[in-house]
Parts: structure tokens; C-alpha cells; sequence
């Protein structure tokens, strides 16, 4: 709270156009979003300030109710704040959304059941309007870089969950966007397939400098993939704390046995705890 | 769709033959005895009147399935009679059931056809705009609760007054049964997509026609098939309803209407059963095209 504050008041001393830094992709400031029900008004994000950059991977986690998925969908302008303001690409969440600015991967892979996977990972291409020659290499490209080629003609039905994923990540890289937002991406998969796919998200990052924002439930997860983690406590839904991560940029997955990594995790751990607690006292 | 919905009518199993089987037969078995059971006061009536008193009760019995004007004739009356009026006749004659049938048939295609586009249109009207949504289907509801028996010659007599004749009042009254069911079904599967699915879209900015072409229509298909084998069969009735107020001279409604003239008991069931085996062949048609769509869209598993 403390530091958004600070950053804030910080923000507000510098002229407006330099508010924001060029590297910034998303920048989120007193960001409150309420949501009127039959029960009364349910606060599901208060107070978000954040700052994200360029080429950054970073992590929402934070115990269910937390708004770790609603802030993404407020970033990807499936949500409407109801208060503060938020840019990505330094243009409003609607006209980010307008020009195709990022790539969304939900919880389920969503494929459409009537098409293959390489018409799937064509969707968003056609709607695009692209033309045929650059259609097929983008899909071809995109289905390799996620080790898919060779199942192009197969449906969703036909491959495991795993590989579903990996077409609807291949499909949401298709529109090349220098920004993916991705919901629980793995959630559903189990322990083995994930930690492959944990690996191969690095990989491709690394060598795509993408900008990632990864909402998980998962700590392993979040502090093997994040540069930095954005932990989130319920009711109303607000950062709790923000983890800077100095594990180097290419990750193995034995770094998780690390003592660095330990201690990561513990500070997310204690967090996530703290967020809870003061939670239950409230 | 699952692979346990696929049409009962397409594909007999070895395992579905014996039930089937089985079903036929008794209904064969509990038919006779109806025959027997409601013919037989005419055959007694008539040994009486001929002064007989010793008459065999095996006799009786087999009286019964010979008449000429039976309450109900015997299953191989009508059998003889379809056979003498389908493949003993030429398909020219005003005598065989297959000219008629294709006289009716071609009216309640034409009206399958109108009404499949019409409950097409309309759902997608109601799926799009909230005033729609409120204002037709109260009205659409409304006009199915109205007995197609006293709505058809109104229809009929208005449409002949405008001057429009021959085979599209009848369609008229076909479509008039038809659309609903297509109409219930398509805003229900244009309706069905996931949120997910829909979210998809709204990530791609794709625009309301592009959602519907690539995800919603996609997405209603098996819903539109499903909803067509019902309205196939009632556009059939419909036409067949049509036939009767308009004193037609052709078509398996203009038998019914004969036979129950003069008495044609026997002709009136063989209409009758041509007319259900018609719908049957229809509904199994549609099932099958159905079946062959949600496997080319890789929604039925194999």
C-alpha cells in the first residue's frame, strides 16, 4: 500500500508526459472496480496501482476471490474499471483491444470443436482479414514454436489437454502481440505436463522478449516463471505485496531446488498468508 | 453431440434388430386383434340377417379381415392395397399413392424449405435484438396455440382471394407448422457458446457479423438438425391438413378426404401409412444429413 502510495505521489511531481516511461506497457493507477449485484456492491479490485514493462514476465497470484483474473480481464477491456485509470500500449484498454495489442489464453483452450487445430490457430488471423500466404506461415510457425506440427488435421478431441493448451497458446502467438495475457493457462493439466509447459513458455519468451502476465494459484509456478510476482489478498481484491525476483533470466527447472528459489517462494508464501489473515481478522 | 445421440432411425445395429423385431410384431399381433375385435358385430349382423344361427366362430373371424368397408381393415388389406396402388399402378395415374404422395410431398417441401429460413431469420432477429426478443416471441408462441385445422382454410380462402394459387397456399400452411420448432432450436444453439468462446471474439475485436459466421452459426448446427427432423414431419401434416379444406383432388390429404366420403376404409389407412412411412424416410434424411455434418464439423467422435 505503502509503496503505491509513494509511487503515486512520485508520479504526480513529474510532468504529465513524462508519467509514463516508454518501456512501460501497462500502467495501472488507484484502479477500483465494483461490481453491483443483489447482494450489494462487491469490491473485486481496490486500489491497483501497477506498473509493468517491457519484456517483463509477471505473475498474479493470490487465493481465489483475490480479482487476479478480473484484473487481467480489466487489462484485456473484458472488464470496465469503476474507478482510476489504466493504459496498455499507452492507449486505453478498448483501443489496445481495437488494434489486436495482446494475446489471451483462458483456463480452458477453448478450441473451437468444428475446426482443426490449424484452423483454430488460424482464427484470429482470419478475423484479422490476413491474406492467405501469410495466414498459412504464421500458423506454421506458431504451431512449431509450441511443437505442434504434424497436427494440423487433428481436432481438439483428438489431442491430449496438454496439447490443447499448447494450440491455444500457439493461437493467441498467432496475432503476434508483444503482450500475452494468460489465465491460469495450466491450471487444469497435471503436475508433469506442467512443469514441460512451464519450461517451454520460458524458452519461448526468452526468445521472443514478449511482455507476460500469468495469473496462476500455483507458487512453484509463479516464481519459476515470474521476473516478478504481484501478490493479491481478497475482499476486496488488492495487491498485497510486489516481489522482485533475482533468479537469472534462463531458468532450468532445477532451480526450484535452489535456496533462492526457496526463499522466493517463502516470501510469496508468507504473503499470501498475511493477505489471508488479515482477511479473517476483517 | 455425443456418440450415443446419433439417430435411432440411421444405422440398426445387430444388438437394436430383435427389439425392433419383437416391437413390430406385437403391434402386428395387438392390430389383428382389433381388426377382429371391431369388425366382428357387422359380421354377426350380417350372418343374422342371412338367417344363420349356426355360424363357425372361425368363420366369423375370417370375415373379419375380408370386408370391403371395415371398421378397421386387417394389416394385409392395407398392405394389398398400398401394393396395388404403388407398384401396380403407373406413378401417372390419378389412382397410385405415389402421385399423390409426390403431390403432397412437393408442397411440404417447398413449405419445409420457407419455414426452415423463416425460423433461421426470425431466431437470429430474436438472438440479436432485445426488442425483438421481446415483441415476437410472445407472438410466435401464440401461433402454434391456434388449431392448425381452424387456422388452414382461413388461410387458404385469404390467400386465394390475393390471387395466389397451386402448390404455395399449401406450403403456407407447412411453413406456418414448420418454423417453430426451428425457431426454438436456433436461438437456443445460436445462443450456446461457451462464454469463453465468446470472450475469444471479443479478444480478436471481431465484429458481430464475424462472431456469427465463424462461431455462433457454427455453434447452432446440430441444434438446427435436431430441430428439422420435427419440423420435417409437421410440415408434412401441415401439408396434408392443407389438402382437406381446399377440397384438393390430389394428394394423400385429397384421399383421406375421398375415402372418408364413400366409406374407403382400406384407402384411408394405406394414405395414411404411406404418408407416415413418407415422414419416416424424411425424418431419417435429415437425421443422416445431420449426423454427416456434426461429423464433417468434428462434433461427433469416432
Amino acid at each position: 500500500m505503502l509503496r503505491g502510495l509513494l509511487r503515486a505521489i512520485h508520479r504526480k511531481c513529474l510532468p504529465v508526459s513524462e508519467s509514463k516511461s516508454d518501456s512501460s506497457v501497462i500502467a495501472i493507477e488507484n484502479l477500483s472496480l465494483v461490481f453491483e449485484t443483489g447482494d450489494g456492491p462487491v469490491h473485486a479490485l481496490s486500489d491497483i496501482d501497477l506498473d509493468i514493462q517491457r519484456g517483463e514476465f509477471i505473475s498474479f497470484i493470490g487465493p481465489s476471490g483475490c480479482g487476479k483474473t478480473t484484473l487481467l480481464r480489466v487489462i484485456a477491456d473484458l472488464e470496465q474499471a469503476t474507478a482510476g485509470s489504466i493504459t496498455v500500449n499507452g492507449v486505453s484498454p478498448h483501443e489496445a483491444r481495437m488494434a489486436r495489442a495482446y494475446g489471451y489464453v483462458f483456463q480452458a483452450a477453448s478450441l473451437y470443436p468444428w475446426r482443426t487445430i490449424a484452423k483454430n490457430v488460424a482464427l484470429p488471423l482470419e478475423i484479422m482479414g490476413l491474406d492467405k500466404a501469410t495466414l498459412q506461415r504464421r500458423v506454421q510457425e506458431n504451431m512449431e514454436l509450441v511443437n505442434l506440427s504434424g497436427f494440423e488435421k487433428k481436432y481438439p478431441w483428438q489431442l491430449s489437454g496438454g496439447m490443447q493448451q499448447r494450440a491455444s497458446i500457439a493461437r493467441a502467438l498467432a496475432v503476434e502481440p508483444d503482450l500475452m495475457l494468460m489465465d491460469e493457462p495450466f491450471g487444469a493439466l497435471d503436475e508433469i505436463v506442467r512443469d514441460h509447459l512451464n519450461e517451454q513458455l520460458l524458452q519461448l519468451w526468452d526468445k521472443t522478449n514478449k511482455t507476460i502476465v500469468f495469473v496462476t494459484h500455483s507458487i512453484p509456478e509463479a516464481v519459476y516463471l515470474s521476473t516478478r510476482i504481484v501478490v493479491m489478498s481478497p475482499r476486496p481484491g488488492r495487491i498485497f505485496d510486489i516481489i522482485e525476483s533475482d533468479l537469472p533470466r534462463q531458468r532450468s527447472l532445477e532451480i526450484r531446488e535452489t535456496p533462492e528459489f526457496q526463499h522466493l517462494a517463502n516470501r510469496v508464501r508468507d504473503g499470501l498468508r498475511a493477505g489471508h489473515g488479515y482477511d479473517e481478522e476483517g | 453431440m455425443k456418440r450415443g445421440e446419433q439417430s435411432g432411425l440411421g444405422a440398426s445395429s445387430g444388438s437394436s434388430v430383435w427389439p425392433v423385431t419383437v416391437i413390430v410384431l406385437l403391434l402386428l399381433a395387438l392390430w389383428y386383434i382389433a381388426t377382429v375385435g371391431l369388425n366382428l358385430a357387422w359380421e354377426k349382423d350380417v350372418a343374422k340377417r342371412a338367417g344363420r344361427t349356426d355360424v363357425d366362430i372361425l368363420e366369423l373371424v375370417r370375415g373379419t379381415m375380408r370386408q370391403e368397408r371395415p371398421v378397421l381393415p386387417a394389416p394385409h388389406q392395407v398392405l394389398d392395397e398400398i401394393i396395388e396402388t404403388t407398384i401396380k399402378k403407373k406413378v401417372t395415374s390419378k389412382r397410385s399413392l405415389i402421385y399423390h404422395a409426390g403431390i403432397t410431398l412437393s408442397s411440404s417441401m417447398l413449405g419445409f424449405l420457407m419455414g426452415t429460413l423463416l425460423g433461421i431469420v426470425l431466431a437470429v432477429g430474436i438472438v440479436y435484438n432485445q426488442a425483438l426478443n421481446r415483441s415476437l416471441m410472445p407472438w410466435i408462441i401464440a401461433s402454434q396455440t391456434i388449431p392448425i385445422l381452424a387456422i388452414a382454410p382461413m388461410i387458404i380462402v385469404v390467400l386465394n382471394a390475393v390471387g395466389v394459387q397451386g402448390l404455395l397456399p399449401k406450403a403456407f400452411i407447412s411453413m406456418y407448422l414448420s418454423f417453430f420448432p426451428i425457431v426454438v432450436g436456433m436461438v437456443k444453439g445460436l445462443n450456446s457458446p461457451d462464454i469463453s468462446y465468446m470472450d475469444l471474439m471479443h479478444t480478436y475485436s471481431a465484429s458481430g457479423a464475424q462472431s456469427f459466421w465463424k462461431l455462433r452459426l457454427p455453434s447452432s448446427l446440430p441444434y438446427l438438425f435436431t430441430s428439422m427432423k420435427i419440423a420435417v414431419a409437421i410440415s408434412l401434416v401441415g401439408a396434408i391438413v392443407a389438402e382437406l379444406p381446399t377440397g384438393a383432388v390430389a394428394g394423400l390429404g385429397a384421399r383421406l378426404l375421398a375415402g372418408s366420403y364413400y366409406g374407403q376404409t382400406i384407402q384411408i389407412w394405406s394414405a395414411l401409412v404411406v404418408a407416415s412411412v413418407v415422414a419416416a424416410l424424411l425424418v431419417m434424411l435429415i437425421g443422416l444429413a445431420g449426423d454427416y455434418i456434426n461429423r464433417r464439423m468434428g462434433l461427433t467422435h469416432e
